[in-house]
């Protein structure tokens, strides 16, 4: 076998020592570093948006928390409002109420006042009806020569009678 | 058909001879600094865009990096660190060694990592390297590797020759798995293409049969090539555990 054959011994040892030295000198200063570099730069890159992303929820929890007090605050807000409202319209309703039944009983006083005065005014017309009616009766009757002062008691008296 | 055998003769391409000694440029230093080139080209163009997010050169870059780095880490510890340019460029040696062996090159093609010399001089560096920081780190008590802690002491007599030649067989272990596999699957290809040429210009459907299984046996040198790349590596990682944290 060729493998064998020390002829060839010492130029394969010399290029091995010159290739594989070379190859270790291009490794250890060029390859190898660069690579590292690349890995290492990979890994900061990773590392660091871990850490925002971690940074980002916390601010996310945050804001959450924040939203939820405002929300809850604004409800309470909403809550005494609509309390505050519901009062003050329950209040104009009853005043208005008030006044309203204030002024229909003034209304219905004065419609029966003026209906008293009416009946008067009515009662006072059905008097002189009564009275002319009786003075016409009487002077067919009778005749001629009526006493004006015993008709008036008479017809009072009538209309007494009747309970008017 | 053609020896099986002749892929693995050494071709030389320029004579040369530095101090009375035969330095020639030949078909092996010829792959052995394609190896390189190819290497580096390969693993340093494909992070020139330095993506965040890597394409499929890049990831294979990257990936080459952090399995020969775990690797080391997971086998060394930390302290494997700074062995990490050397370990890695072990790897990529061998690898392309393998890959680079299998292609078709006409005239020049050849698999450095078929001849035991360079095989061995590879386990031999380090194996001496390793002993040397086994030494450095823990001076005369490195030699109590040799023997196992709470062992009675009669043992000793055995065991101590027995740790001392599993030690040593480690470079010749290292050198022979690789170069082995290397040489019988090269030759298992180079027969079976012949097989190939052979029948398959006598009869049409014979050739077919070698031609398939030649396919199959690729397919199985190219997972040979990674694997054995991978062996060489980590029985480095685990040697160089052994001389640093001893056991």
């Amino acid at each position: 076998m060729p493998q064998f054959d020390p002829t060839f011994f010492a130029p394969q040892l010399f290029w091995l020592a010159v290739t594989f030295i070379a190859l270790y000198i291009l490794m250890a200063t060029v390859t190898l570093p660069k690579i590292g570099a690349v890995l290492d730069e990979r890994q900061r890159k990773i590392d660091d948006n871990l850490d925002k992303a971690a940074q980002y929820k916390a601010e996310a929890e945050a804001a959450i928390a924040a939203y939820e007090k405002a929300l809850a605050e604004s409800r309470a807000h909403a809550h005494t409002v609509i309390k505050e409202a519901s009062e003050r319209l329950s209040k104009q309703a009853e005043e208005r109420t008030h006044e309203l039944t204030a002024k229909l009983n003034a209304q219905i006083k004065g419609g029966e006042a003026r209906i008293a005065a009416a009946k008067q005014t009515a009662l006072a017309n059905v008097r002189d009806v009564a009275l002319d009616v009786a003075g016409a009766t009487v002077a067919r009757l009778v005749g001629t020569g009526i006493d004006q002062a015993r008709l008036d008691s008479a017809v009072a008296a009538a209309l007494k009678e009747n309970g008017q | 058909m053609a020896n099986p055998i002749e892929q693995f003769k050494i071709k030389p391409i320029i004579d040369l001879q530095v101090g009375g000694i035969d330095v020639s440029f030949t078909n092996s230093a010829f792959m052995m600094v394609s190896a390189v080139v190819v290497a580096t080209a390969f693993l340093t163009l494909s992070v020139r865009s330095r993506s965040l997010i890597p394409g499929r050169w890049q990831s294979m870059a990257e990936l080459f990096y952090e399995f020969i780095a775990n690797m080391l880490k997971d086998n060394v510890g930390s302290e494997g660190r700074k062995y990490f340019p050397f370990v890695f460029s072990l790897f990529i040696f061998v690898l392309f060694g393998n890959i680079l062996g299998l292609l078709p090159i006409p005239v020049v093609g050849f698999t450095y990592t078929s001849h035991i010399i360079v095989t061995f001089a590879m386990a031999a560096v380090v194996f001496i390297g390793v002993t040397v920081i086994g030494f450095a780190r823990h001076g005369l008590h490195f030699l109590r590797m040799f023997f196992p802690h709470g062992a009675p002491l009669a043992t000793a007599v055995v065991l101590i020759p027995i740790e001392v030649i599993s030690y040593l067989s480690r470079p010749l272990s290292l050198s022979v798995r690789l170069f082995a596999n290397m040489t019988a699957g090269h030759i298992i290809l180079k027969i079976l293409g012949g097989f190939v040429v052979t029948l398959g210009g006598m009869y049409i459907l014979p050739g077919i049969l070698p031609f398939a299984f030649l396919g199959a046996v690729t397919l199985l040198e190219i997972g040979i090539a990674l694997l054995q790349a991978y062996v060489f590596t980590i029985l480095t990682c685990i040697y160089l555990h052994d001389a640093i944290h001893m056991h």
